[in-house]
């Protein structure tokens, strides 16, 4: 039984190194004092320096964070009014529910092509922000209905029916019942459409317009002729660095807290929201 | 007061329902409508007369070995991300105790880099001069040249990419498991190997499928990680898709072979069948 563990845990050891290899070399690489990615030849931060002193880079950065912001709050927000939607059954749920998988199993290039051709055949949406804005909304939605949909179906509902029966009206029920109970996961469908708008460079490559480019799509434009640059190996870098920081801090907080639980019961429950 | 449940459940639907009518439905039905027009319609919203001259095109032997091609990559994902994905996501689960949630967002933390800079980083760590290359070398296994433009590079690249919408449906599902059906099927007298495959399998397999679903799909639209990490004849269907709207101009063809990813993703989808929905 223990060796086995100890075999699982080994696997689970070698997958988060496959995980982190690259990740690690494009922390190392981004002090090269070279534009080679393969070898370092020596240590520098001139990459850092480029990278805050280039204009474009940092424009396509604002659009790319400006639009990951806007679409993840839009998708969160009419995401998780859907998820409550779906809560319990009623005719037509089939018909929403193959609805709401349909932008999951889309193929992001299709995705691209068909909004490319309505925005500038039929619609007459220009291309750019808002083009973007309706594609990257319309695909990380279902992401953030399967998260909080799954919190919703296992939550306890004797909780709201005691809160009416206590004098709750059902906007307060909601307010302080139900919305702390689903806020873990409303904010982890909030980060999943963040980093999928974020990251999107397929369907998002069809749709920037002229002076609006995200950052992915800057990026493969720019490493179709001289590769990828170090200044983006130093952006990712930093991006990865910040993201860890915070998982660190979250996982001492963990820690710190469960320590200071006392009574079973609180850490019981901190366990359960988990 | 008492409205009907449907009203209720309809109207907070009613949002997303209007957007994806608008930027989804909308869209695939206007390709669907271009893959029946003759080329080069212009700018005209008008269909010049509908032929089928497209999905002939699409349908060729000629595309066949591309069509393959891409099967193969997705398909090797897929199976990769399979077997990488599950140990992980059953220790996540099972045995990473209060530090389950941070194990779950450290899977997602590389992604926080640009998805073209993993691309990249992993073109550095398999040519010629990588660190792989080199490491082999050490014990006399590299090669020549490195394992750059090889479709192993391909698949490697696609698996890091798709990973992690592998891991979380599978993590959902192993949560999920009761674990006692296993310590059961040991005192019924099943071996390791039987319980494996009799208990534990079925009893994840809505998240094998939803996962499997979640990396096929892209990896099989994909063309940048191919493009980037393939050899000299690297076209996938999803780079042919994207010549025709955006080097050679034939939307209709583009539309066609559209339409012909979507039928395969829906005849996937259909044979998913029941099971995988309630993680889906």
């Amino acid at each position: 039984m223990n060796r086995r563990r100890w075999v699982l845990g080994a696997a689970a050891v070698l997958v988060f190194v496959f995980l982190y290899a690259p990740i690690v070399w494009l922390a190392v690489v981004s002090f090269n004092d070279s534009r080679s990615l393969s070898r370092v030849t020596g240590l520098s931060v001139r990459w850092y320096v480029e990278l805050f002193h280039d204009s474009r880079v940092l424009d396509a950065l604002g659009l790319s964070l400006r639009l990951a912001t806007t679409s993840a709050v839009i998708a969160t927000a009419i995401g998780t009014l859907a998820a409550f939607g779906l809560r319990r059954a009623f005719p037509g749920r089939g018909v929403w529910t193959i609805l709401l998988s349909l932008p999951l199993v889309v193929p992001e290039v299709v995705l691209g092509v068909a909004l490319l051709g309505f925005c500038v055949k039929l619609a007459g949406i220009p291309l750019g922000f808002g083009a973007l804005l309706a594609a990257h909304v319309a695909f990380s939605l279902s992401f953030v209905v399967v998260v909080v949909r799954a919190r919703v179906a296992g939550m306890d509902e004797r909780l709201e029916e005691a809160a009416a029966d206590l004098g709750a009206s059902p906007l307060v029920a909601f307010r302080t019942i139900t919305l702390p109970l689903v806020a873990p996961a409303v904010a982890a469908g909030a980060a999943f459409a963040f980093l999928l708008s974020f990251d999107d460079v397929v369907t998002s490559s069809y749709l920037t317009g002229v002076g609006s480019t995200t950052l992915p799509v800057f990026v493969y434009a720019q490493a179709g002729r001289r590769g990828v640059s170090p200044e983006i190996v130093a952006l990712s870098t930093l991006m990865v660095g910040v993201s860890a920081a915070l998982l660190v801090v979250g996982v001492l907080v963990v820690a710190w807290r469960a320590r200071r639980a006392s009574p079973a019961s609180t850490f019981v429950g901190h366990v359960r929201d988990q | 007061m008492a409205r009907p449940r449907w009203v209720v459940a309809t109207g907070l639907l009613a949002p997303t329902g209007v957007w994806l009518g608008l930027f989804l439905l909308a869209p695939l039905a206007l390709v669907a409508q271009f893959s029946f027009a003759t080329r080069d319609t212009g700018v005209a919203r008008a269909v010049l007369p509908w032929t089928v001259r497209a999905y002939v095109t699409a349908l060729d032997p000629a595309f066949l070995p591309i069509f393959g091609r891409t099967l193969a990559y997705a398909g090797a994902t897929t199976a990769l991300c399979l077997l990488l994905g599950f140990p992980l996501a059953w220790f996540i689960a099972r045995h990473s105790g209060r530090f389950r949630t941070a194990l779950l967002v450290a899977v997602l933390v590389p992604f926080w880099s640009s998805y073209l800079a993993r691309i990249y980083a992993w073109k550095a760590l398999l040519d010629g001069e990588g660190l792989v290359n080199r490491l082999l070398g050490a014990v006399g296994l590299d090669r020549d040249g490195g394992f750059l433009l090889t479709h192993g590079a391909v698949v490697v690249g696609l698996t890091y990419g798709f990973l992690p919408f592998m891991v979380l449906p599978l993590y959902v599902a192993c949560e999920r498991f009761d674990h006692r059906q296993v310590e059961a099927s040991y005192d019924l007298g099943h071996g390791r190997a039987s319980t494996f495959f009799r208990v534990v399998l079925p009893g994840v397999f809505p998240g094998v499928l939803a996962g499997s679903l979640l990396v096929l799909v892209p990896s099989a639209g994909d063309f940048v990680t191919p493009r980037l990490l393939g050899g000299v004849d690297q076209s996938t269907f999803g780079s042919v898709i994207d010549d025709q709207f955006r080097g050679g101009n034939n939307w209709p063809l583009g539309s066609a072979m559209a339409v012909l990813l979507l039928v395969l993703v829906v005849v996937v989808l259909v044979l998913r069948g029941k099971r995988g929905e309630d993680v889906l």
